[in-house]
């Protein structure tokens, strides 16, 4: 196993801007692609020898299709309101992760090769040429940015750090430089349909053993259906959700919330990923390919409705760009949302009354909740503003006896980062994940202490993966981050039907 | 990357996974998990086994609860659990034991 040697942070009683350390987190970054994982995505397996020349061909290209970046790049007036807003920031003590700072290493190079003043007074400017070394920073410091927007909500010019990480990335992947993590799991949903490689008899196996374990805990046949044709819902889900823990047991609170809505649902093995991490890379068209995997499946299974499970740029990506990528859906019920998030649903059935729990089956759990960034700053839920925060927090308070928020200025749209999104999740990263957990860690410490909090619910893969690698740095146990689905499931009173 | 198992070159990623599934033997294993400072028992080469078992069947490892499960059905209850699993395997029966069974890392976002 690669073990890389590093201090956990302290966690500090005050959050306050750390003293920064230059160059602390200067490096080669995470495990470049191989070859064959370059190509499958469609760009070159390795560094080619014009780099430069490609580089910046395609910076123009994206600034000509993305007015958004070129203001970006433009409108930064170096105020500092994002500086200390960042969790790598806070936790790498690097000034290089201000986000402002991460912003400049793609800005020095957009004004010597595309401002007038650039071009003629580089210096004058901060302009910069693209040397190897600039490039290298970018696939360095672009990979410890988790795109989660927390410094966009405090910049008074709203400039996204995500889009220039993405437009970052996407250029290091056209000149050959991409990031394994990444592109490996894109080639896998191509190939076999979801970010883990898992075929379609191994699914089948899988959503069988849970079957039989829902029946020996409950006695009662809950169905887990594969590529059922003519089902009334399509449930796109993590594969995380299939594989892993604590995700799983959010697959069986969705599988038993459609069992007592008794509605006919199924899981499709060709669309068997609501990630998406075409996202990650700011490629539109591996995205448009992942996501049209989704219009596929619904299309042959004859499905009415879609209904993402817990997965966090998913919904990103579902909530805001679907159907531009692979609409439009309008062979799909109408009087539904398109598509629809398990939490809107589980949250509309407890309102109509149909869906009855004993709390006290949580009652060794006392709760909160953590926002996962790119459902709380880049999506909606309900018909509400805010309703992706309140949604979430009305289901465990319909679930469990005990909930508390964390701090104010770490919930909802300022929500920290898990310190693993963005395509970061990868062992060789550990060391960024760990110190990126602080903020999140500092703010979970203060509800245990304060109103004894045991476990903290999420509704994303990523962030039940990496707390539940990062909680025990930090003196917690791996078991205290837990699926929201799984308090639903855990209290919902299931009955017998005839599905 | 590579390591030497009796005179023999073995190839293995950036992660120390094999980069060839054939290549594997229990020697093999045994000096992979001695890169990981661990001494392979017979415990471990229940789950090892199994792993392997599993892969030949469906190119993929196991699930976590999968495997927890027909552990528990094969070698009693008291094994089947990921605390069990994470006691013999510190860095997850996953992707630390799908490593000394020369499985390649299992991806995603897990």
């Amino acid at each position: 196993m690669v073990k890389v040697k590093f201090e956990t942070p302290e966690v500090r009683p005050y959050p306050v801007i750390p003293i920064l350390k230059p160059d602390v987190m200067k490096g080669n970054g995470p495990f470049v692609a191989k070859p064959p994982m370059q190509e499958a995505l469609g760009y070159p397996g390795e560094l080619v020898d014009n780099w430069q020349e490609v580089a910046i061909d395609k910076m123009g290209d994206l600034l000509g299709k993305y007015r958004s970046l070129r203001v970006y790049l433009d409108s930064c007036v170096k105020c500092g309101a994002c500086t200390d807003k960042c969790h790598y920031m806070q936790g790498t003590q690097d000034p290089k992760n201000m986000p402002v700072a991460r912003q400049d290493l793609l800005r020095q190079v957009y004004r010597r090769y595309f401002t007038l003043p650039g071009k003629l007074f580089p210096k004058l400017v901060g302009a910069k040429d693209l040397t190897k070394d600039v490039l290298d920073d970018w696939y360095n410091y672009y990979h410890q940015c988790s795109q989660c927007r927390r410094c966009s909500v405090y910049c008074p010019y709203g400039i996204d750090t995500a889009d220039i990480s993405m437009a970052a990335r996407e250029i290091l992947d056209t000149v050959g430089k991409g990031q394994k993590y990444c592109n490996e799991i894109i080639g896998k949903v191509f190939k076999i349909g979801n970010n883990l490689g898992l075929p379609e008899p191994a699914l089948r196996d899988t959503l069988e053993g849970i079957e039989e374990d829902i029946k020996d805990e409950t006695d009662i046949d809950v169905r887990l259906p594969l590529d059922v044709e003519g089902a009334d819902i399509l449930l796109i889900t993590p594969s995380a959700d299939f594989f892993a823990e604590p995700h799983v047991d959010g697959l069986i609170g969705y599988a038993k919330v459609f069992h007592q809505a008794g509605v006919s649902w199924t899981i499709s093995s060709h669309a068997s990923e609501a990630a998406n991490f075409g996202l990650f890379i700011g490629s539109y068209e591996n995205m448009r390919q992942v996501a049209l995997r989704i219009r596929e499946a619904a299309i042959d299974l004859k499905v009415k409705r879609i209904v993402f499970g817990e997965c966090g740029h998913a919904w990103r990506v579902a909530y805001s760009f679907l159907n531009t990528l692979a609409g439009p859906f309008d062979f799909l019920d109408q009087r539904y949302p398109i598509p629809q998030h398990i939490c809107e649903f589980t949250y509309d059935l407890i309102k109509q009354g149909k869906l009855q729990f004993d709390k006290s089956k949580n009652d060794d759990r006392r709760m909160t909740f953590h926002d996962s960034c790119n459902v709380a700053r880049a999506s909606r839920m309900g018909d509400i503003p805010g309703g992706q925060f309140m949604i979430p927090r009305e289901i465990i308070k319909a679930t469990c006896n005990h909930f508390y928020d964390m701090p104010s200025d770490t919930i909802h749209d300022e929500t920290y980062c898990c310190g693993g999104g963005g395509g970061l999740l990868t062992d060789d990263l550990m060391e960024l994940r760990v110190k990126g957990a602080l903020p999140r860690m500092e703010a979970l410490k203060h509800v245990v202490e304060t109103n004894g909090v045991t476990h903290m619910a999420a509704i994303c893969a990523i962030c039940k993966t990496q707390f539940s690698k990062t909680l025990p740095f930090y003196g917690f146990q791996m078991d205290q981050i837990i699926s929201l689905h799984q308090l639903v499931g855990d209290a919902l009173i299931l009955e017998a039907n005839d599905n | 990357m590579a390591i030497e198992v009796n005179g023999k070159t073995v190839e293995t990623d950036e992660e120390d996974y094999l980069v060839n599934l054939s290549d594997w033997t229990k020697e093999i294993a045994e000096v992979l998990a001695k890169q990981d400072e661990l001494e392979l028992t017979e415990q471990h080469w229940e789950i090892i086994t199994y792993l392997r078992d599993y892969y030949e069947e469906y190119q993929i490892a196991p699930a976590v609860r999968v495997l927890t499960k027909a552990i528990g059905k094969k070698f009693g209850k008291d094994k089947g659990n990921s605390k069990y699993l994470y006691s013999l395997f510190p860095y997850g029966p996953g992707k630390q034991a799908c490593r000394f069974a020369g499985l390649p890392k299992p991806t995603g976002c897990i």
